[in-house]
């Protein structure tokens, strides 16, 4: 009696006694002879009265269930009990029912009754379980009264029956498809449901049934979003899929811009010179080369929350957002994912085995996401065979120039492994490292020629097969370890080995004219002992030898030719049969012969050598089709991001229609227990949120919306600033001004916008997205409305005030990088700072041409200029005169102020020389605070360079306070290339990898030398060095002072005095390794020019002229 | 998503199957018996099998494989972590997870496995919900059972399943209020030949264990949170507190759990506690070896080192070790070829050394492969990473609880390389930068 789930507790002890009533042993005898008895019996039990045996009845026959005895015949006994009244007998039956109704459908049907009667019980849990087991026994005839069931199901009182309903409706769908149009219904009805209990089970059921209907998602999916992190974790990870997908079709790809940007990008970067009059033309060119891109504020949502859920414990909620990331994230934000799924790699050795098959193809494409946790990827002993031949291709994936020898050197012990298939791997990797990095090939191949002395055969095979491959590459200087290889002739046995020396030697046999016969000679012997593919390989190593050397090998080969004719392999005689024909001359020979030489010593292209991992990324990550690289039922296709993103307003929720289903009682009682669980900051309870009327019309707007108000005050204030400054500038705003509202049609799809020009006017933009917000949803909500406009008179007064502050503030923000400026600037000092100030803010935007990015110096007047330039550059010596207007200075953007999360860092290249250090050229960075809560202990870490580069970091800021700006100039040696250098900015709370790219102009600084000297250094650069192209001239750098304002602009050099009007000169030298740079040019008729570039360094001459053209023609 | 479930012990014996759809052969496991063939050894058998129509997705825990059917696209990861959290539940309920334990109570797992998947897909899985909907055996409630014939099946709803905090149970009563922490740090790390670190880094978990009454609210605060430098959280961690103030404010489970787990960043520099000075040779003549081993104590931060262990996996030519080791005693298994030394605790004083000759297979060549060696070891009453826990604060309960915070480093996969032959093969060229 005691059985049943007793005495499992006490490990061992009791157990035999309860032993012979289970018969734990499926096999052991006696269970046959005994069965029908037990059967008996069991039926006896069920019949009888008491709870207490038909209890142990049910249980013995669960257990029956379990090992997967059939019990089917107990049926009719069972069913009856399915009214019993204890609930253990209860549940027991329905595991039975469940397991058996399918096949016994009519005797099911008595049951029905029962769970019809569940259904309507006032204890939700007995609803839910008659729910779920009327859905679970799948018999066709009851379909109807599901379908009725799950429609009650579905606005019932209690969120665990709602659950159950959205549980049940893939069940039914499975059943009968045909009801689908019913269900979605049922899925629309529940996907509006606020409660996380429900969200989960609902998106499953929408996935299985119809994830197509992409459209029920619109309005449910700021709430998702909102709901997602109380989501229980097994819900979040098929909402976060789904979510992929659903941002796929709805937004636009934020990388868009990456491509086109990377060819593009130089010419971007100088454009913001421009006057005004190119201006119109310069952006059409620009729009027409890419369109702008503006992260719609959903798409922005969902990657925000998403975020904190790659500290989650389940690794498939982790994956899941990586995958989300992987394919949504903007290119600098994908690198958070990267320590989430190294972290994975500690768990159990199958979530390994997953997220390195992952890791393996996300490395494919973004390589230096997982960099910086190269060690996390080398390889235990301990480690199972098929975790370290993943974790190899990671790290092969992985190499680069910089970090190769470290990957070498591991591989060197990998090698001594005992593990065969895994040190067969690692030769390969070796032969793929070597095929992808040049610089190591030739070590790469050494180190396995050594290997080639190997004792362990398989290791000594696969060599030869890499090597093989690496030397058909490049097999004149390798005739050494040709030769080398054809001695191992006589030692080495494998097949397959001896087959790709055969090869080689064939291939390259007029590198190895002496030796190659012999080999020959040798094979010859031994052929008809040989395995079939190093048989197909003599003779193939014949035919080429005959067509060569025919003199030596003639015999030789007819004697091969003839072994091969009696052999046992229909596939050797067919080949020596067409190569006799083909290479030996006879009377009849076809037509073919005469090209043997060409058929058979044609040059063969090298073979690639890849990763298998390649393109895996077509399917979405973290999917099982992923995993297997093939697709598998039921996969849905990532859909391609597209074209122009369709309307965003439908994400729009109306009025919040809830209301009617029966959840009050329930709102009330999370009312009262949310601070438990939902933080009290400004997102606090995103079910709270959802409830409470006014949020619901802006779900995503409310975040951004704070985040932005921060800054909008200020560039609103630069903006006056620079409007009392300078006449045309008003100008500016006007056109503006017209612009936008010429714009505004266009409003509604917020991509047409650069995210220059969001950037530019921050308080503009931030009105104008107001004014979106506000129409988008005035019609519904008059507090909204009133809102922007209480939001319009505050700003209206920070400008009032700004004239105010705007002086100390500049002191404050200037003083920073002009530490120490020489005395006779000082009296200069108020006037540049008002400079600066404009500059910097006004910077807000990147230099591409747009009508709202007016460059600054287009109101510069031009003393101001030369007061600039004369406290920028340090050059004391150099006249007033010969000072080339520098321009502005271009601020870049560093981190935007939303991925910074209320962070905003610029930079420019002040063009100062850095007094630490004067190979270093010196980076004025640009703190803005926008956030309410102060920032602290801004530093920079763990820069990741090229190799040669260095960095000298800005000493820490200690506190930044909110609505606080704060400059500081750090130095950054880029040895002379426009490689970026990438390094972590990190605050109390967060890290954030950024990196600067420096224009090639940035790189030298100015040189004062007088026009002997510089003819005689250009002497001195003349032929490869010198790069010379002609140009027209831009309308608005005619005169000479255009030119040289464009050129200055665009490179860091000086200008040189020079005798004729007819040329410019200019001089400069770079400033890690000091390298004279010269800049010529010289203007001819009709606006045509030449441009001349000396320079030692070629590829700075070809880069300073792609730049400086640029500049001059527009 | 999950369509059934068999386990299948180490011989090959399917002792138990669940279906939460329609019932599908368990002729369907011959396709993992097939890779499990090929495979070899468990641990290599591909998470992932594809089998026909189906697609096996199994986990190896305690020497079982979990061995879930798929009929369609599903997330592997979260079939991984499903039958992960099936196994925990297991040795949750019955102290073990292990063949005999799942056959005594195979009604349990049978109600267990019923309510954790609806359709295949998780319905309630947190610990605390399915303790009130089955309860867990225990000797006095099966002698109960048995006399008055009731049932450990809950009869009402657990109301963790309706709140907004499905990770705990209502109305939790303790006589003694008590919340104990246990700081667990591993330390991984691979040392080279000459015993510098080529990797090293420090995981930790917090592991709790909370008796409390009522709806507690707790904060538990670090001295120095800054060398936390990746978490992940148990969900009842309210993320936006650690990422402003650094503080974990969470509403506990009731019972154990795990809190926390975390890495400790790379830049901090870990401590190895111990020195190990090794010197394995092999005779180019005569089939013999030398071996000598020394292990010592190295900053300890003044506490003993306990249970050392040094395995090493030799060669597949050695035949026999005669050693002899000043101290604890070693294990040579001439099958696997492991050398297990137990060494205990270290002392400052004595070094523990193993000394003496192997034994090789005549005949055989020197083996080329130089054995690594692997060590275990345990300090009590230190995280070796320095994280020290501040202080535990309760809110929205009236008592005072007994509080208590215990620390453990162990070695987590602490590998020692012995020589690497390959090392002069770059060598002799002329990249210089690959010189070892």
């Amino acid at each position: 009696m005691s059985s049943g789930s007793g005495f499992g507790d006490e490990k061992g002890g009791s157990s035999s006694v309860g032993e012979p009533e289970y018969g734990h042993d499926p096999a052991s005898g006696g269970i046959f002879s005994s069965d029908y008895k037990r059967h008996d019996d069991l039926k006896e039990m069920l019949d009888s009265n008491k709870d207490s045996l038909k209890l142990e009845a049910m249980k013995r026959i669960v257990a029956m269930i379990a090992r997967g005895k059939n019990a089917s015949d107990l049926f009719p006994a069972v069913v009856k009990n399915v009214a019993c009244k204890n609930i253990e007998v209860k549940k027991l039956v329905y595991v039975y029912l469940v397991r058996y109704a399918e096949e016994q459908q009519d005797l099911a049907l008595l049951s029905i009754s029962t769970f019809q009667r569940g259904l309507k019980d006032p204890n939700q849990l007995i609803r839910a379980s008659a729910l779920r087991v009327l859905s679970s026994i799948r018999v066709t005839i009851i379909v109807p009264i599901m379908m009725l069931a799950i429609k009650e199901a579905a606005s019932d009182m209690s969120p665990y029956v709602r659950k159950t309903a959205a549980h049940a409706i893939p069940k039914l769908y499975s059943l009968d498809p045909e009801q689908k149009d019913q269900l979605i219904e049922v899925i629309e009805k529940l996907l509006a449901d606020k409660t996380t209990l429900v969200a989960g089970s609902v998106v499953m059921a929408f996935e299985e049934v119809c994830p197509e209907r992409i459209d029920l998602i619109h309005k449910n999916y700021r709430k998702l979003c909102n709901l997602l992190i109380d989501v229980e974790e097994w819900g979040q990870v098929v909402i976060i899929n789904m979510l992929t997908r659903y941002a796929r079709t709805q937004f636009l790809n934020p990388n868009v811009n990456e491509s086109l940007l990377e060819e593009s990008g130089e010419k971007a970067f100088y454009g913001s010179d421009d006057e005004e009059g190119k201006e119109e033309k310069a952006e059409a060119a620009a729009l027409a080369k890419r369109k702008p891109y503006v992260m719609d504020p959903d798409h922005r949502l969902l990657l925000r929350n998403t975020k904190p859920l790659l500290q989650s414990r389940n690794a498939a909620v982790v994956m899941a957002v990586a995958q989300l990331y992987f394919h949504l994230a903007p290119k600098a934000e994908v690198g958070v994912i990267a320590k989430a799924l190294v972290r994975l790699m500690r768990s159990h050795s199958e979530v390994q085995y997953v997220v390195l098959q992952n890791v393996a193809t996300m490395t494919i494409k973004r390589r230096g996401m997982f960099e910086p946790y190269l060690k996390s990827f080398y390889i235990r002993s301990t480690d199972p065979t098929q975790i370290k031949i993943l974790k190899l291709e990671v790290l092969t994936n992985l190499a680069n120039e910089t970090n190769i020898s470290t990957i070498l050197r591991e591989f060197q012990t990998y090698i001594k492994s005992m593990d065969k298939d895994f040190v067969a791997a690692t030769i390969q990797a070796i032969g793929r490292c070597a095929t992808n990095i040049g610089e190591v090939r030739d070590t790469c191949l050494n180190g396995l020629v050594q290997l080639l002395s190997n004792r362990d055969e398989l290791v000594v095979a696969e060599s030869v097969v890499v090597i093989k491959k690496l030397l058909q590459m490049q097999p004149e200087q390798h005739s050494d370890i040709i030769k080398h290889m054809a001695k191992l002739t006589d030692n080495i046995q494998v097949p397959m080995a001896r087959a790709s020396i055969l090869w080689l030697i064939g291939e390259y046999c007029e590198h190895v004219p002496k030796i190659a016969p012999d080999v020959l000679r040798k094979m010859a012997k031994t052929f008809t002992n040989e395995e079939d593919i190093v048989k197909l390989q003599i003779i193939n190593l014949a035919a080429k030898l005959y067509l060569t050397n025919s003199k030596q090998t003639k015999l030789l080969t007819q004697y091969v030719l003839n072994l091969a004719k009696y052999d046992q392999n229909y596939d050797i005689r067919d080949r020596a049969r067409f190569i006799r024909q083909l290479i030996v001359p006879t009377d009849k020979s076809g037509a073919l012969s005469k090209y043997a030489k060409k058929l058979f010593l044609a040059l063969k292209p090298a073979p690639v050598l890849e990763s298998p991992f390649k393109d895996r990324d077509h399917f979405q990550l973290g999917s099982l089709s992923h995993l297997l690289n093939a697709k598998a039922g039921g996969y849905q296709e990532l859909p391609d991001w597209p074209e122009t993103a369709p309307d965003p307003s439908v994400r729009n929720v109306e009025v919040p229609e809830w209301t009617k289903c029966s959840s009050r009682e329930k709102r009330k009682e999370k009312k009262v227990e949310k601070p438990f669980y939902s933080d009290s900051e400004e997102e606090s309870g995103p079910t709270e949120s959802a409830d409470s009327e006014s949020d619901s019309a802006s779900g995503s707007g409310s975040g951004s919306e704070s985040e932005e108000s921060g800054s909008g005050s200020e560039s609103e204030e630069s903006r006056e600033e620079s409007e009392s400054e300078q006449e045309d500038k008003e100008d500016e705003e006007d056109k503006r001004k017209k612009k936008k509202k010429t714009d505004r049609g266009k409003v509604k799809a917020p991509a047409v916008e650069s995210p220059e020009s969001e950037e530019s006017s921050g308080a503009e933009e931030k009105n104008r997205a107001q004014k979106v917000k506000g129409r988008r949803s005035g019609s519904e909500s008059e507090s909204e409305e009133e809102e922007e406009s209480e939001s319009e008179s505050s700003r209206s007064e920070s400008e009032s005030e700004s004239e105010s502050e705007s002086d100390t503030d500049a002191k404050k923000k200037k003083k920073a990088p002009v530490t120490k400026p020489p005395p006779k600037q000082a009296k200069k000092e108020s006037k540049k700072e008002k400079k600066e100030m404009s500059l910097l803010d006004l910077d807000d935007f990147e230099p591409t041409p747009s009508p709202q990015v007016t460059p600054v110096n287009n109101f510069l007047s031009s003393s101001l200029v030369t007061d600039l330039e004369g406290l920028s550059l340090t050059d004391t010596v150099m006249a007033p005169t010969t000072i080339a207007p520098s321009g502005s200075v271009k601020t870049y953007e560093l981190l935007h102020r939303i991925t910074g999360e209320g962070l905003g860092v610029e930079y420019c290249f002040s063009r100062q020389p850095f007094s630490p250090d004067a190979h270093m050229v010196a980076v004025q960075i640009m703190f803005t605070n926008n956030t309410n809560a102060e920032t602290k202990n801004l530093h920079v870490e763990d820069p990741k360079l090229q190799s040669g580069m260095r960095i000298k970091e800005f000493p820490e800021i200690e506190l930044l306070p909110p609505g606080e700006m704060v400059t500081v100039v750090m130095g950054i040696d880029f040895c002379d290339s426009t490689q970026a250098a990438n390094f972590q900015l990190c605050t109390h709370i967060r890290k954030f990898f950024v990196s600067i790219q420096p224009p090639v102009g940035e790189l030298m600084m100015p040189v004062f030398m007088t026009e002997n000297e510089f003819k005689k250094e250009q002497g001195q650069l003349m032929g490869m060095n010198e790069i010379s192209e002609k140009l027209t001239l831009g309308e608005k750098c005619q005169n000479e002072h255009g030119i040289v304002q464009r050129v200055t602009s665009a490179a860091n050099v000086s200008r040189v005095p020079c005798g004729s009007d007819k040329e410019c000169r200019f001089a400069g030298k770079t400033v890690s390794s000091g390298i004279l740079v010269l800049v010529t040019v010289a203007t001819k008729e009709e606006r045509a020019a030449q441009l001349t570039v000396n320079c030692e360094k070629m590829v700075i001459g070809t880069m300073l002229v792609k730049d400086i053209l640029q500049a001059l023609t527009q | 998503m999950i369509h059934s479930l068999f386990l299948i012990n180490s011989s090959s014996d399917i002792f138990l199957e669940k279906h939460w759809k329609s019932v599908i052969s368990r002729s369907v496991c011959d396709y993992f018996f097939e890779v499990q063939e090929k495979a070899g050894e468990a641990e290599n058998v591909p998470p992932v099998i594809h089998a026909g129509h189906h697609y096996l997705i199994n986990i190896y825990r305690e020497k079982i494989f979990f061995v879930s059917v798929i009929q369609s696209e599903v997330p592997p990861l979260f079939v991984i972590e499903f039958l992960h959290h099936v196994a925990e539940t297991f040795q949750d309920y019955f102290g073990e997870c292990s063949e005999s334990a799942i056959k005594d109570n195979v009604v349990i797992v049978y109600e267990l496995l019923e309510e954790m998947l609806d359709n295949g897909f998780p319905l309630a899985t947190e610990s605390n919900i399915l303790k009130e909907l089955i309860k867990p055996p225990n000797i006095l409630r099966s002698v109960v059972n048995s006399i008055t014939g009731s049932c450990n099946v809950g009869e009402t709803l657990p109301t963790g399943q309706l709140s907004t905090i499905p990770w705990r149970r209502a109305g939790v009563k303790y006589t003694n209020n008590e919340a104990y922490f246990d700081v667990v740090e591993e330390i991984d790390a691979i040392l080279d030949k000459t015993g510098s670190v080529v990797f090293a880094e420090i995981q930790g978990v917090i592991d709790a264990c909370v008796n409390l009454t009522g709806m507690p609210d707790l904060t538990l605060s670090f001295m120095n949170p800054r060398l936390l430098d990746d978490v992940s959280f148990h969900p009842c961690v309210r993320f936006k507190r650690w990422e402003s103030e650094r503080v974990l404010s969470f509403i506990p489970p009731d019972g154990n759990f795990r809190l926390l787990s975390y890495h400790v960043s790379a830049q901090n520099l870990v401590a190895i506690p111990i020195y190990v000075k090794q010197n394995i040779s092999f005779f180019e003549t005569g089939s013999s070896g030398r071996l000598d081993i020394t292990v010592g104590p190295k900053q300890t931060m003044g506490k003993t080192v306990e249970a050392v262990f040094v395995t090493i996996n030799m060669p597949k030519v050695v035949l026999s070790a005669n050693l002899t080791a000043t101290q604890g005693n070693y294990t040579y298994n001439p099958v696997t070829k492991t050398l297990v030394w137990d060494i205990g605790k270290l002392s400052q004083q004595k070094l523990p050394n193993l000394k003496g000759s192997l034994t090789l297979q005549c005949g055989a060549p020197k083996p080329e492969e130089s054995p690594s060696l692997n060590i275990d070891l345990k300090i009590q009453q230190l995280a070796i990473s320095g994280l020290k826990v501040n202080r535990l604060d309760m809110y929205g309960e009236k008592y005072k609880p007994f509080k208590g915070v215990k620390y453990v480093s162990k070695a987590g996969k602490f590998q020692c390389m012995a020589i690497t032959i390959w090392l002069y093969i770059f060598t002799n060229k002329e990249n210089s930068h690959l010189k070892c």
